[in-house]
């Protein structure tokens, strides 16, 4: 913990020890990090002054911050309407499966994490996610399995 | 449409016009004439909020929520419309089905509001079929011994929130996650006990659905309004009992000390009364071992072994646990029958240097403030208190100064929990005090920031006071303190700017070989600023004990009768001589360290020792050890059997505080009822009847009370303080001494015309700085200094048999900085041995910056790592107190 302070150190220091400070120095904070580690949630109370579990309480209210590491792909799932009206639900459920983790998690080889958004903007496609900058369109749970089989394996040693 | 007189305006509420006061809201006026709006988010001690929408109105035609809208002259308020039902009653249906058991049939039953609300406002059954949504159900969170909370039940009222916020200035908890998921947290995945909460139950007892609900329930089948016997706060609480058992405690709104707010052991540490450990019957020691006997041949021997110790081989040790009519007697049996003034009590270990240095200042060596007024101060200096472990109660008042924009110095050598919420916090050394005070006053007499019309017209000796400012120059007052000298004038100006100032202030400034130059420092502080004398100022030593303010006013103490009187004073000696019908003694009796010394180098041969235990609690335990060990006859009046009954000769079991009748004066000088609850367990006897059972076997007069009243109506005769206070007059509400006739109204604050010395001035004392006894070198290189834990009350004899309280903090932790523990290579959870020149104990290390580099700090409450082993026994030469705050330490891993 006392290392990670010192990282963060010289992001705290360009902002003023005020409660209004919070949102834009929980945005600094992963902005260095990738995540918002438990941790550095105290840290962060302590410089905006406010109790820990304001910033809890602040930092999941808004989907851009997260608790966890993003792995090196970031599977996310379209839940639009077109989407959702085909079956996104399913494929969320098939990923998850297949790489084992939940919604907002990453695998612990710190390879994929998971998460949703509301429209990736390809409804002709649907249903579909993109890994990384890439779309897989028109999905099945099948199709999902074979594209994680190597995440599958992974997953489950 | 506005009453003149009572500055009331002309409400219409549904129909009839009635008179409001024009600071309520729609809610509080309907509440009052009594018309019943439904409301689950409002609670009167928060601010309105307006979240649950049940409180729907019609203001002029206009829906508006009740609770948070304020009355307007003329307004035309409608509680009945038929807009107003529709609206409520989809406001509770929405409410119902996140209230998962969701029916009007709430398993909650009684203490539920809402299902109250959804049985008074018809609510169909059939509909919520529709609404109610088919997640999961969510874990319930046990986590805490105390509570649990249920989110499935929960509706997001958010009282809970407020009330952590608000109230206890905690913030422990918040809705965290959002939309459906929105629940009550702290972190992510984190479960209550890893939050912040300090288990006081506050939120619990205000949460409207049961959501947050206590562990163990049981409705008592009557409540006894008592005092709480815990700290120096004095809670008024309502004990619950059920056949001969405490089964609940909540808190008594009208007391002012505590306005209904408890700490988490004035709610759930009362579990130590009907412990199966209590002591109930006498014990005399027979070849070395502690047999059963009856009453008759106990107090038989005591008795006689006492009739040969007259004189000064005898020593009472009084105690602040007791009621005031039975320190009042204790020390009554010591002076009248025993002969001597040798009586003292723990006072002596924690605020002598109070008695000592506030009398001499101010005249008189209590606090000046009320807690209430506490806060309303427009800054708070809190010096070596750690306010919301030991005094919880007073530390609501100061967060109440800082919401209303107080400015808050903390100083401390360690970051307690005020160190957070403070505008300034100082972190000096151990020891330092008098050098980082006088370098503040320095800085207020260099900028002209003292106010000299009250040094003229109410004080003395401020000449020769400021010329001792001189030496404390920026290069003295850096060096000593290891404060940055910027930090200390910009408290110096805090504290002078904001008026009025209120000086809070505990152990930190008194557990020193100058613990009494402490105590006059924060005194010449007071009297610069003129801070003395008014509402929400003065100088505010936090009393531990539940009555150490009353053992002390009682004449518990070698050199004074009741009421301060001296026994060196003729006059005084003549009429308690008189009142006593015997004769008694002028010279002043030994304190508490000179009491055990005497037995191994002087004349202490009998030791009458109540409701304490030295071998835990005495610096330098070992060698108190020793003297209990050594002494010819010890007799041991408590509760249970502790560390100093293994010394004892005769065991007396006692009643405990809710097996008793009597008064307790607390912190603020407030003299409250404690009340018996239920019998003495056991055949254990209240103190009062032992002190004077032994008495009268002695075959002496004047211990024939018939109740702990007439005692009251003793002290009353003899001590000026105490002169109009009778159990009668505080039935209800306790009165402040002084109060010297029975019409006096009792005292807010202290000094507000002059102080109580021969010329009626406050004086002021020029202080030289002197270190501490013990300091840190090559052998030693730690200093060790003492604290308290918020779980644990003393030597934990009462708090140890609690079990919720023991599961939230079991053990003795020795915190040290990761600096100092990383060069010993410890990390947390390793156990370590802490070394002085007295004595060696091992304990876990807790690591953490709250101790600041170079120190070590430690409880004194777990008999498994006696912690005063270790502390040093040198004392302060004016009010001997030894000096539990400093010494040097070395540690090391043990292994």
């Amino acid at each position: 913990m006392a290392s990670t302070d010192t990282d963060l150190a010289p992001i705290l220091d360009t902002f003023e020890r005020r409660p209004e400070t919070l949102i834009s120095l929980l945005q600094a904070v992963q902005g260095r990090l990738g995540y918002l580690p438990p941790e550095v949630l105290g840290t962060v109370a302590r410089h905006a002054r406010v109790p820990r579990s304001r910033v809890y309480g602040v930092a999941s209210f808004y989907s851009q911050f997260r608790f966890n590491p993003v792995g090196r792909h970031r599977v996310a799932v379209c839940r639009g309407t077109a989407c959702h009206v085909r079956g996104a639900r399913l494929i969320l459920e098939e990923l998850e499966r297949s790489l084992g983790i939940k919604e907002g998690q990453t695998t612990e080889d710190m390879e994929y994490s998971l998460e949703t958004v509301a429209c990736i903007g390809c409804c002709g496609l649907s249903p579909c996610i993109s890994v990384g900058d890439e779309v897989s369109a028109k999905l099945t749970a099948k199709k999902v399995r074979k594209l994680f089989k190597n995440a599958q394996r992974s997953a489950h040693k | 449409m506005i009453d003149i007189t009572t500055r009331k305006v002309e409400v219409s509420i549904d129909g009839s016009t009635v008179l409001v006061d024009p600071s309520s809201t729609v809610l509080e006026a309907a509440l009052e004439h009594g018309v019943f709006i439904p409301h689950l988010c409002h609670d009167p001690d928060l601010k309105p909020t307006g979240v649950c929408r049940l409180c729907m109105v019609e203001v002029d035609g206009r829906l508006l929520t009740a609770c948070n809208t304020p009355v307007v002259a003329g307004a035309l308020i409608r509680t009945d419309t038929d807009a107003v039902k529709e609206t409520r009653l989809g406001a509770v249906e929405l409410l119902l089905v996140n209230h998962h058991r969701g029916t009007v049939d709430c398993a909650e039953g009684e203490t539920c509001e809402l299902a109250k609300i959804a049985r008074l406002l018809e609510v169909d059954e059939t509909r919520l079929k529709r609404l109610r949504r088919s997640d999961q159900t969510l874990d319930v969170d046990t986590s805490n011994p105390f509570f649990h909370f249920d989110p499935n039940i929960c509706v997001l009222c958010g009282i809970c929130v407020r009330t952590c916020d608000e109230i206890v200035g905690v913030g422990a908890i918040d809705f965290v996650k959002r939309g459906i998921y929105t629940t009550i947290g702290s972190a992510p995945d984190a479960q209550w006990i890893d939050s912040d909460c300090v288990s006081c139950g506050e939120c619990v007892v205000r949460c409207p659905t049961g959501s947050l609900a206590p562990t163990h329930h049981e409705v008592p089948e009557r409540e006894v309004i008592s005092t709480c016997t815990y700290c120096g706060c004095g809670c008024g609480i309502h004990l619950g009992v059920r056949d001969d058992r405490i089964v609940s405690v909540r808190g008594v709104r009208e007391n002012p000390a505590n306005e209904g707010r408890l700490c988490v052991k004035g709610r759930f540490g009362f579990e130590f009364v009907n412990s199966p450990d209590r002591l109930t019957t006498p014990l005399i020691r027979r070849q070395g071992k502690l047999e059963e006997a009856t009453w008759d041949e106990a107090l038989d021997l005591v008795a006689e072994r006492f009739s040969a110790n007259r004189g000064e081989a005898f020593a009472s040790i009084a105690s602040a646990k007791l009621t005031n009519e039975e320190n009042y007697l204790i020390q009554k049996f010591t002076r009248a029958v025993m002969g001597t003034n040798n009586v003292d009590h723990c006072a002596r270990l924690c605020h002598s240097p109070s008695v000592a240095g506030l009398v001499q200042s101010f005249g008189s060596g209590a606090m000046t403030s009320s807690t209430k007024d506490i806060g309303d101060a427009r800054c708070i200096l809190a010096v070596g208190t750690n306010t919301t472990a030991a005094h919880p109660i007073v530390a609501l008042q100061v967060m109440r100064s800082l919401r209303q924009g107080g400015k808050l110095i903390v100083i401390n050598p360690r970051e307690i929990e005020l160190a957070h919420y403070a505008d300034l916090f100082i972190q000096n050394r151990p020891g330092s005090d008098v050098a980082l005070l006088m370098g503040m006053m320095r800085v207020i007499v260099d900028e002209g920031l003292h106010d000299l019309e009250f040094i003229e017209a109410r004080c003395e000796d401020y000449e020769v006071f400021r010329e001792s400012l001189a030496q404390y120059d920026e290069a003295l007052v850096e060096e000593k303190t290891g404060v940055p000298f910027a930090q200390i004038a910009r408290a110096a100006r805090m504290y002078a700017e904001n008026s009025p100032a209120s000086i809070l202030y505990a152990m930190g400034i008194t557990q020193h070989t100058h613990g009494t130059d402490n105590v006059l420092a924060t005194s010449n502080l007071a009297l610069l600023t003129g801070n003395v004398g008014r509402a929400s100022s003065g100088v505010n030593p936090l009393r531990g004990q539940s009555n150490v303010q009353g053992a002390c006013d009682m004449g518990g103490l070698p050199n004074v009768y009741p009421g301060y009187q001296r026994v060196d004073d003729p006059k005084v000696q003549a009429k308690f001589e008189r009142a006593w019908g015997v004769e008694l003694h002028s010279t002043p009796g030994l304190t508490h360290l000179e009491i055990l010394g005497g037995v191994t180098a002087g004349p202490i041969k009998a030791i009458y020792l109540v409701g304490e235990n030295p071998a835990l609690s005495e610096a330098d335990a070992s060698h108190a050890r020793e003297a209990l060990e050594k002494v010819d006859f010890l007799v041991v009046q408590d509760i249970f059997l502790t560390e100093s009954t293994e010394h004892a000769d005769v065991v007396l079991p006692a009643a405990s505080f809710a097996e008793k009748d009597g008064t307790f004066t607390n912190t603020e000088r407030r003299v409250q009822r404690v009340r018996k609850a239920i019998e003495p367990v056991g055949d254990s006897r209240e103190d009062g009847w032992i002190t004077s059972a032994i008495a009268k076997r002695m075959g002496v007069e004047g211990f024939d009370h018939e109740s702990a009243e007439e005692v009251m109506n003793e002290i009353a005769s003899l001590t000026p303080q105490y002169g109009g206070i009778t159990h009668d007059r505080i039935e209800d509400i306790g009165l402040q001494w002084p109060c010297p006739d029975p019409s006096h109204p009792g005292t807010r604050y202290l000094h507000a015309e002059r102080f109580p010395r021969p010329n009626g001035r406050g004086r002021f004392f020029p202080l030289q700085y002197r270190p501490p006894a013990e300091e840190p070198d090559a052998e030693f290189p730690l200093v060790l200094t003492t604290e308290r834990s918020l779980y644990h009350y003393h030597t934990a004899t009462m708090t140890r048999r609690v079990p919720g309280l023991e599961k939230l903090r079991s053990e003795e932790l020795v915190e040290i900085h990761p600096r100092d523990a990383e060069a010993l290579s410890i990390a947390s959870g390793d156990r370590v041995r802490v070394t002085s020149r007295r004595g060696e104990v091992t304990a876990r290390a807790l690591v953490t910056e709250v101790s600041p580099p170079g120190t070590v700090s430690m409880t004194f409450h777990f008999h498994e790592a006696p912690t005063n082993v270790l502390t040093n026994a040198a004392y302060d030469p004016v009010a001997k107190i030894p000096e539990t705050k400093v010494c040097a330490v070395r540690v090391e891993p043990a292994s």
